[in-house]
């Protein structure tokens, strides 16, 4: 017990402050001037309209790149879960980008898009795909679905993962009663496996969306935001106003992006605990 | 006619094996493909990491190095002294591991064993404090850091990782110990046992591969951590992370030693990924599962 105190001490302590800084004018800059304020950061927030910009950057960030992952994690994770040779090797190499640092993703990935020496654009000209080298994180047409691409390959695996795990605790009986039934495999996917799967799915792209969402290092390594704030997404708008120092401010908005993930979660949720409640 | 019929078997098994091949082929044309995408970055970190400089900034790129070189490692370490950020790194992420895997495993235990009041209100509120931005802890540890005079020094850094860290294990770990039936420690305890001595004789040897999983878990999150890493800390004490960032200088960036210090720093949480995983995955659904 004393341990679960401590923790709640210790997480739930900052939160609280953040909340009570957020209604404060609180700029390490100019620290003589620290002092409540009332919502007058919440107003300025909502008059922003950078505010509104990186909320909707956030929105495409999240549903594309946790649809994508999805997508394609489920794939891999089908491919995964049959029999053959050498499929415990091809699951852990394939694993290799979920472990890897989010600032070395981002870096890995601003080398392969350079635009006078990157091999991204080598490949796409060799394909005859594209005349000239396109410099894809320098200019705000293609900077934004570059970021969404990098962001996509790194969760591909936890889907995997998480999905194959999930596909292997379904018990053959579940298959082979299908098979009797004379149900073909697609039949099959959407009766027993997706049906199967629900929980983990509905915990999975809950954790991915939370992570995605709040993940800054990836895009602060590829773009820091720009060109031209159109790869700024809430979290890295937080991030780049609480370097400025300006505390305050950057607390009011990462509570507005709290709010926001709460919105989408709590529905979420209470359909995970009524699904267990089922089970029970 | 017995030994007939196993013939038969045999040999149904063993006719459609082409037939097997060529139609699990579209699948396997697909995996590869799939593996190729998820890889080729790195590979070509890799061979960034071993070309010569001029060959990197020439204008035709080239997918082996015409000539292998170790220069950018040997300038990483006796140049930019990145030995240094290394062992800060992993500084911060053992004593980060070891923190907070003592305080998640005594609150794991309580709530594995004990029945008691909120309980399934604290359970979800672990699960839920995902939900709060990283950011969001930032900025008010940024300022309790300063206040208490700690920014700027590991310490900072291994408290604010302890505090994102343990929710997630204490979720990992109390999924782990809910497997274990109470009968094992409450036959110790009939033995004459207390409840710590069961819990260190009996629980935590049968748990251990567990919690090495939780504890890689812990340790990759502190050693591949950059948002926090960056603001908690200056010249002295900079991580990896921080450290790879900085290659990325005013006159452009260094992508030999950059790659090169790519390289070294995933192959230490490949390792302890490769060892972890099973475990890993196991806590990670069995929650799922579970909620």
């Amino acid at each position: 017990m004393p341990a679960l105190l401590v923790i709640c001490a210790v997480v739930f302590f900052p939160v609280l402050n953040a909340i009570a800084m957020s209604f404060q004018s609180y700029d390490l800059r100019r620290p003589s001037q620290i002092r409540f304020v009332g919502f007058a950061n919440y107003i300025a927030v909502l008059h922003d309209g950078l505010f509104w910009q990186a909320l909707l950057k956030t929105v495409i960030w999240v549903v594309a790149g946790v649809g994508f992952q999805f997508i394609f994690g489920f794939i891999l994770a089908l491919l995964l879960n049959r029999k053959f040779w050498g499929r415990g090797l091809f699951r852990s190499i394939s694993l290799i980008p979920w472990v890897t640092p989010g600032v070395l993703i981002g870096l890995m990935w601003r080398w392969i898009y350079d635009g006078n020496y990157g091999v991204l654009n080598d490949l796409l000209m060799k394909l005859g795909l594209i005349d000239n080298y396109i410099p894809f994180l320098a200019q705000q047409s293609t900077a934004f679905p570059a970021v969404i691409l990098t962001i996509i390959w790194q969760g591909i695996p936890f889907f995997a993962l998480m999905l194959l795990a999930g596909l292997q605790s379904i018990p053959d009986e579940l298959y082979d009663a299908a098979d009797v039934d004379g149900a073909n495999r697609i039949q099959r996917f959407f009766w027993i496996v997706v049906p199967s799967l629900r929980n983990t799915i509905f915990v999975t792209t809950l954790l991915r969306i939370i992570w995605v969402a709040n993940s800054v290092d990836v895009i602060f390594n590829l773009t820091e935001g720009g060109p031209a704030y159109s790869t700024q997404t809430l979290s890295v708008y937080v991030f780049n106003k609480g370097n400025t120092l300006n505390l305050g401010y950057a607390s009011t908005l990462a509570i507005f992006l709290t709010i926001g993930l709460s919105v989408v979660s709590i529905p979420y949720l209470k359909n995970l605990f009524k699904a267990q409640e089922e089970a029970k | 006619m017995e030994l007939q019929s196993r013939e038969a078997q045999k040999s149904f098994y063993k006719a459609p094996y082409k037939r097997k091949l060529l139609h699990a082929l579209p699948g396997h044309i697909l995996l590869a493909m799939m593996l190729i995408f998820l890889l080729f970055p790195f590979y070509w970190t890799f061979v960034t990491s071993i070309k010569q400089e001029k060959e990197l900034y020439s204008s035709t790129v080239t997918y082996w190095p015409a000539k292998v070189t170790f220069d950018s490692y040997k300038k990483l370490f006796a140049e930019y002294n990145f030995i240094k950020p290394m062992i800060n790194s992993l500084l911060v992420a053992v004593i980060t591991t070891l923190l907070s895997l003592v305080v998640s495993l005594l609150a794991a235990y309580a709530f594995s064993r004990y029945r008691f009041k909120g309980r399934q209100f604290f359970m979800t509120l672990f699960l839920t404090n995902n939900m709060f931005p990283t950011v969001l802890l930032l900025i008010p540890l940024f300022a309790i850091m300063r206040k208490i005079g700690i920014l700027y020094t590991p310490s900072s850094l291994i408290l604010s990782y302890t505090t994102f860290t343990i929710p997630f294990s204490v979720w990992l770990l109390t999924g782990y110990l809910d497997d274990l039936p109470r009968s094992l420690e409450e036959a110790a305890m009939v033995d004459g046992a207390n409840r710590f001595q069961a819990f260190i004789k009996i629980i935590l040897p049968m748990l251990l591969p567990c919690v090495v999983a939780t504890g890689a878990y812990i340790f990759m999150t502190s050693w591949n951590e950059y948002t926090f890493a960056v603001m908690f800390t200056n010249e002295r004490n900079r991580t990896i992370p921080v450290a790879l960032k900085n290659f990325i200088g005013q006159l452009g960036v260094e992508w030999g030693m950059l790659t090169a210090g790519g390289v070294i720093t995933i192959i230490p949480v490949c390792i302890m990924f490769f060892f972890a995983q099973k475990r890993l995955v196991e806590g990670l659904t069995a929650g799922a599962v579970k909620g």
